[in-house]
């Protein structure tokens, strides 16, 4: 347990980068996050002492590799507290964890005139793979629409549901208004029409646990690289029983149990899941990233994201000129903060923004239906991480008054 | 503050273009009109082109962008109006060629041919921005283009 989390952020060894003569101000968590030394040291590690192709050689430097990867399965089931180690198959990423649910599972599930809901703040990755699906099956897409306040209308939520409902599918935390969801109530209501629930946990799990039991979502998927592990990795957490009933999306190597001529039988899950070699060095850095985490402690995590998005939401909207969109209370929201200055495209403020060191992303995020929702094309977004800090908020702050005199807005 | 940099990228020629776009709105009558978007930012620029024999006629963009897409907009159909196509195509060649990073590739220079839009190839410096820059003007390749298949 760390007690200042600012001795934290000298863990991070990018964040001392010089940016156009400026101190960086890293601002764009919510795309991915900084890599903490211990997790760039285990990659190097694992490539200089321990690199072999996992679950096949019976030398020793393969079980070495094979016992690094498998003891990470065991430490994400106990990082979102699944049931079973079993209920936990590594993927290239959220995007691939849906995408798979959605091809391989959903069909299994779904006729023509079934209903399938998700919410307009959904990203792509979790509104693309169901439209697909629902076009192929002949389901229905519904939506989920947003309150005033930037939140998903339960109310209404609740007058979709009905009996023809076989899939929800809903992310944790909005990636744009920052919303966290309460996932858990809407995911009583949607089982109690007979609905699976199906999680993109992409901006949740490193910023507050996550307990899928408590949750209990049937599905819940997310990436490595935004909670402060390597790209290329992330984890599709299924109930047992649904990951037996999944098809494989892949097949190939190390997946299959006896393979002859005409058929083969597949190995159980999530071996099954797990075709050709995986990204072995970036599970072991997963690893390295949850070790670090549980290390810092969420209650230190948890309130110096709150402090500076709470603080960054006050002092942006003071602002005159700047709308913040999403939920106003900072409790009801993670530590993502999308906003708009009058008169000026968003990528115009982020290019000035960064000729100032600071890093914010602008667009439309990947959720191009939430934009049209709000009345914009695009907004900026700065996201925080425990990492930032004062400095950052005010080189932010500072950068966007800079912006509006450059503009004369 | 670091604001020198913006200063290369943001010229006051950008700025005004960019606030008050020259040739913004629709041609109801128009002989082409092509909708193009930036996937990567959701930028939609929409061109209207009137031709008459091988002329522009009229043109006229509308749609939603930045400063630098806005301008670029407004000082390309500055400059377009009223030529051929034949004059109109070379300029796109020389536009796009002066943001590729790669002004030896071509003779023209673009100060001598593009007017206003020359001042654009300050986007070099900044290359997440060339898409911004070039929309427009792909746009207008594109109008020409279908006008000289349907002949």
């Amino acid at each position: 347990m760390v007690n200042d989390i600012a001795i934290a952020r000298n863990d991070f060894p990018i964040l001392k980068e010089v940016v156009n003569g400026q101190p960086l101000a890293y601002l764009d968590n919510a795309a991915t996050t900084q890599k903490p030394q211990a997790v760039i040291d285990a990659l190097v590690h694992y490539y200089q002492h321990d690199n072999a192709n996992i679950h096949r050689g019976v030398y020793t430097l393969a079980e070495r590799a094979t016992e690094q990867y498998e003891a990470v399965r065991q430490q994400v089931a106990t990082f979102i507290n699944a049931a079973s180690v079993a209920e936990i198959v590594f993927t290239r990423g959220t995007t691939t964890s849906l995408n798979w649910v959605a091809q391989t599972y959903a069909p299994t599930i779904l006729q023509a005139g079934d209903e399938i809901v998700i919410s307009i703040m959904e990203h792509h990755s979790n509104l693309v793979p169901w439209q697909q699906v629902a076009q192929r099956t002949g389901a229905k897409l519904r939506y989920v629409e947003l309150t005033a306040s930037g939140e998903l209308d339960l109310a209404q939520y609740g007058d979709l549901l009905n009996a023809r409902t076989k899939i929800v599918s809903l992310t944790h935390v909005s990636n744009v208004l920052g919303t966290i969801n309460p996932i858990k109530k809407m995911t009583a209501m949607a089982h109690a029409v007979g609905a699976t629930v199906v999680i993109d946990g992409a901006q949740a799990t490193g910023h507050f646990p996550v307990d899928v039991q408590e949750l209990d979502c049937d599905f819940y998927a997310f990436s490595g690289h935004k909670m402060y592990g390597p790209t290329g990795i992330g984890v599709l957490y299924g109930r047992e029983a649904l990951l037996t009933a999944m098809p494989p999306a892949e097949f190939g190597g190390e997946m299959i149990n006896l393979v002859t001529r005409q058929k083969t039988d597949f190995k159980p899950a999530p071996a099954k899941f797990e075709a050709g070699t995986m990204p072995i060095a970036q599970v072991i850095g997963l690893g390295a990233a949850i070790s670090y985490l549980q290390h810092l402690g969420w209650p230190a995590i948890i309130a110096q994201e709150q402090q500076l998005t709470a603080q960054a939401y006050q002092e942006l909207t003071a602002i005159t000129g700047v709308t913040v969109y999403g939920p106003t209370e900072p409790t009801r929201r993670s530590s993502v903060l999308s906003f708009n200055l009058q008169g000026l495209h968003p990528h115009d403020l982020a290019t000035v923004l960064d000729m100032q060191g600071v890093a914010i992303r602008a667009g439309h995020h990947c959720a191009q239906p939430l934009m049209t929702d709000l009345g914009v094309s695009a907004t900026a977004r700065a996201s925080f991480a425990f990492y930032n800090n004062q400095a950052d908020l005010r080189q932010l702050v500072t950068a966007v008054q800079a912006a509006k005199e450059f503009f004369k807005l | 503050m670091n604001l020198g940099g913006l200063n290369d990228l943001y010229r006051q020629l950008i700025i005004d273009h960019a606030q008050h776009p020259h040739h913004h709105g629709e041609l109801p009558a128009a002989s082409q009109t092509i909708t193009l978007n930036n996937p990567t930012c959701g930028d939609v620029i929409k061109l209207a082109v009137t031709f008459a024999d091988d002329r522009i006629e009229q043109i006229a963009f509308s749609g939603e962008g930045c400063s630098i897409s806005q301008a670029s907009a407004s000082m390309m159909t500055d400059l377009v109006q009223g030529q051929t196509r034949a004059q109109a195509k070379k300029e796109i060649q020389v536009f796009l060629e002066m943001l590729m990073e790669n002004p030896e590739a071509t003779q023209d220079d673009p100060d001598e041919l593009l007017g206003d839009a020359a001042v654009l190839a300050a986007v070099v410096k900044f290359p997440a921005r060339i898409k911004c820059a070039t929309l427009a003007w792909k746009a207008l390749e594109q109008a020409i283009s279908e006008e000289e298949a349907h002949e």
